[in-house]
């Protein structure tokens, strides 16, 4: 099984904060992993790397163990098949949803484009939603909506930044079978999420993270016994 | 499917205004043709027309892409300054008079390197060609260090500042203070001459319902679609796979050359280009205009551009001291009841004005 993402010796710093410390993990194809980790423990900051938004002061990030992603552009990292929900849902609220999906497709859309983006819609459930703008819908379904615009172009590697951020516990629940329809041999999932009882029922495996290091990797069961992460994160 | 009615209760809305005041440009055009309207009167159609079709060119950007310039005066200026030169060439040409600026720059004719715009299509041509280069260079740089909202905006005021003093120069070379004026002929024909100021109008609010329709198209398609995207969400776009760069260049350089246009329109109208079209006021008042008709509607900024003239004109005329209390009067109260513009005044009817607060485009506030 290849590696997806591949992250060496990275290192991030804001000023003279440390936000990634020699960070190394690897993530494979046909997984979902879950990142977790107390505030500031850098989720975020590893995720914005990934992605391209934030540059390491040290270290490399492997894309299908060929690409060099700490080199890209924003762009080229998501033309490559690398994409990201931001933390806040970020969506083009002064846009129909069907068009914000439709930009999610990329410059080439395609002659199914049309098709795609219609079937994306039903699967996140926003189909009778279609023609409004996307700032008149409610925070769930911003949320789902930022989603189908970085699923449907087909991403070999998905970034989800607190995808149930916020949301109802039916809405988490649908999060939750959403995310495991799109677990895929083809593609890596990655997940930054607070609510672990999510996190255990999508993810494969966990990484805990805190101040910018490794603290954990294993089963999410594990990571409840870890006495380190129960002292850092889950607490008593 | 109340909500699904608002969203397309907005966009044809829009297009009602669109097409509206496209109606009304052409009936315009018509009654600039037909007559009977006097000198006066077909001139300030036509400096209208140019003042809207540069805040047509703001709005573009500022809008749409919600990239905002403070210093379209400089793109405008590109324009009068060639078409200038050009109206120069052709006086000397026709006329055999020596203009005042040969005398006042102590020059013995004028520069060689001004022969070609003796022909307008060069003339035009390198309008459009400076203003072009001018933007992309200027956008380029800017945009690739990702300077965006408010230091934008002042870099651009900067940049039309600095253009300003340069130009009030005598050795830059184009008139310094006096800039340039005392044209003779336009197109073989005498500049006074009836015939001229109605064909200038006339070209003027043509090109003006051009670029109306043309915009209006272009930003209802694709690529209006991804300026609307950049605007509320440029990481968002970026990490999509789109770059941002490319789109933000593009439009910046079509504003630019609208504005440029204008310019070159407005110049022959009035019979004068001077370093002040440069003055930062200019720049600021064109945002002006398209805030109190309402930005990224296309339709609003032309609308702006007209009242606000249109009123300016009449009070420059009787109490010219007056104006800037009203224009800032003006200002607070659209700012205060239409916090999106004039527009919104067709909105404003008690059962859609709940609806109507919800279906306003996101600020494009920098």
């Amino acid at each position: 099984m290849t590696v997806a993402v591949l992250v060496e010796g990275l290192t991030v710093e804001f000023g003279r904060f440390r936000a990634l410390n020699d960070l190394s993990l690897a993530i494979d194809y046909g997984e979902v992993r879950g990142v977790v980790g107390p505030n500031g423990a850098g989720k975020t900051t590893l995720l914005d790397v990934i992605s391209g938004v934030s540059r390491a002061k040290a270290g490399r990030v492997l894309f299908d163990e060929t690409m060099e992603l700490t080199r890209a552009s924003e762009a080229e990292i998501a033309r490559s098949g690398v994409r990201r929900k931001f933390q806040k849902p970020s969506v083009f609220e002064a846009l129909t949803v069907r068009d914000n999906v439709a930009i999610g497709l990329g410059a080439k859309p395609g002659a199914d484009g049309p098709e795609k983006v219609a079937r994306m819609l039903e699967t996140v459930g926003l189909t009778s939603e279609a023609d409004r703008l996307a700032g008149e819908l409610a925070h769930g379904q911003k949320q789902w909506l930022e989603i189908a615009m970085v699923v449907v172009a087909e991403p070999k590697v998905l970034m989800l930044d607190e995808p149930v951020a916020g949301l109802t516990d039916e809405e988490t629940e649908r999060t939750a079978a959403l995310v495991k329809a799109l677990r895929s041999p083809g593609r890596a999932i990655i997940v930054v999420e607070h609510d672990m009882d999510f996190v255990e029922r999508i993810s494969d495996r966990v990484t805990v993270l805190h101040e910018g290091r490794t603290l954990f990797e294993g089963s999410m069961a594990r990571a409840r016994a870890d006495a380190a992460v129960v002292d850092v994160y889950l607490g008593r | 499917m109340i909500a699904l009615k608002r969203s397309l209760l907005a966009r044809a809305a829009d297009d009602r205004m669109v097409v509206a005041v496209a109606l009304a440009l052409a009936a315009t055009a018509a009654v600039v043709v037909v007559g009977g309207l006097s000198g006066y009167r077909v001139n300030t159609i036509g400096q209208l027309a140019c003042f809207a079709l540069l805040a047509l060119a703001l709005d573009l950007i500022w809008g749409y892409a919600g990239i905002l310039s403070l210093g379209h005066g400089l793109f405008f200026a590109i324009g009068g300054y060639v078409v200038g030169m050009h109206l120069l060439e052709r006086s000397v040409a026709e006329t055999g008079i020596t203009p005042d600026i040969v005398q006042f720059m102590g020059w013995k004719a004028l520069p060689g390197w001004w022969g070609p715009l003796e022909s307008f299509p060069v003339a035009l041509v390198a309008a459009m060609g400076v203003s072009f280069a001018v933007a992309f260079v200027f956008g380029w740089a800017s945009f690739r260090s990702r300077v965006s909202g408010v230091y934008f905006a002042i870099i651009t005021q900067a940049l039309v500042y600095v253009a300003m003093l340069l130009m009030f120069r005598n050795d830059t070379g184009f008139g310094g203070n006096n800039g340039m004026t005392g044209f003779q002929v336009a197109f073989g024909v005498p500049i006074q001459d009836p015939a001229v100021t109605k064909g200038l109008a006339l070209a003027s609010v043509l090109v003006l319902l051009a670029a109306l329709v043309g915009c209006r198209l272009l930003m209802i398609g694709r690529f209006g679609r991804l300026l609307v995207a950049t605007r509320d969400d440029e990481v968002r776009l970026r990490s999509l796979g789109y770059e941002t760069l490319r789109l933000k260049l593009k439009v910046w350089c079509l504003s630019a050359v609208l504005a440029a246009l204008a310019g070159l329109l407005y110049v022959p109208q009035v019979g004068i280009i001077n370093p002040r079209v440069l003055s930062p006021e200019l720049s600021i008042e064109i945002a002006v205009w398209c805030a109190i008709g309402g930005r990224g509607r296309l339709a609003g900024a032309i609308i702006g551009a007209v009242l606000v003239n249109a009123v300016k004109f009449a009070l420059s005329a009787s109490l010219p001291e007056l104006w800037p209390f009203v224009l800032a009067a003006l200002v607070i109260v659209v700012a205060l009841i239409f916090p999106n513009g004039l527009l919104d005044l067709g909105k404003w009817k008690p059962t859609l004005l709940s609806r109507a607060r919800a279906l306003e485009p996101r600020d494009a506030t920098p």
